[in-house]
């Protein structure tokens, strides 16, 4: 169990890094996919020791992979506009759309 | 290695491989479903949407840059500040519980029931409130990336 926990453990931080590292939106938004899926893997891992009878970790993962796979969606979505009004997709010329 | 590569393409492979791995932690741990779903949806699904998006919008030949020395710095350790916070908390309370029980496989009958039905462990009400999330992305996203 802590082999499975530390490996959500790296691959969240590894997430956190990256998310305040990076300067291009989709760098971010791979991050953000990375801290989803090792918040996925604790409740699975969770739900498999503790609770080996039942299945709400388990559902719970499966719906937080599908809010996963809007939220992806709707930031490509806003990444690909802010692309075409600000041919650049770095956070820090965001302040450009206030004009 | 996908948040520290250079150039954006090579980082959503590498992201493409940890979500691989990240199924094959589901199949270890005997959830055969959710396995599945992790290869459709994340590995086709969102990856697909990435590298469209990354061939969209970056110019070739361009690397992504960071952010400036001293915000990566701080950022590195606030997450080695952080790593090393949970591991000492999963280090201490780990010795309780580490017995892997034997369960039997899901099987598609009972995994059906589950989501079809309004009692206790049932799961007829997110299923639907998914569903309609879903198509409000959709056609939000839709709405978003519409040319005007």
């Amino acid at each position: 169990m802590e082999l499975y926990l530390g490996v959500s453990l790296i691959m969240f931080f590894a997430g956190v890094y990256g998310f305040l590292s990076r300067r291009s939106m989709l760098m971010i938004l791979i991050s953000i996919e990375l801290m989803l899926n090792a918040a996925d893997i604790n409740f699975v891992t969770f739900n498999r020791y503790l609770f080996p009878g039942q299945l709400e970790g388990f559902y719970f993962a499966l719906f937080t992979i599908a809010i996963a796979a809007c939220e992806t969606a709707v930031a490509i979505a806003i990444i690909i506009n802010i692309y075409r009004n600000l041919s650049s997709v770095e956070v820090g010329n965001l302040d450009q759309m206030k004009e | 290695m996908a948040v520290t590569s250079k150039r954006i393409i090579r980082s959503a492979t590498y992201l493409l491989f940890v979500l691989l791995a990240t199924a094959g932690l589901y199949l270890l741990l005997g959830y055969n479903y959710l396995f599945a779903v992790q290869i459709a949806v994340y590995a086709g699904g969102v990856m697909v949407l990435f590298i469209f998006a990354i061939l969209l919008t970056n110019k070739p030949g361009e690397n992504v840059k960071t952010e400036l020395p001293v915000r990566r710095v701080v950022a590195g350790a606030t997450a080695v500040a952080g790593l090393a916070f949970c591991a000492h908390i999963i280090y201490w309370n780990i010795k309780k519980v580490t017995e892997l029980v034997e369960q039997a496989d899901i099987t598609p009958q009972q995994l059906g029931h589950s989501l079809m039905g309004t009692d206790k462990y049932q799961y007829l009400l997110p299923f639907e409130t998914i569903s309609i999330l879903l198509l409000a992305c959709i056609v939000g996203a839709i709405m978003i990336a519409r040319r005007r």
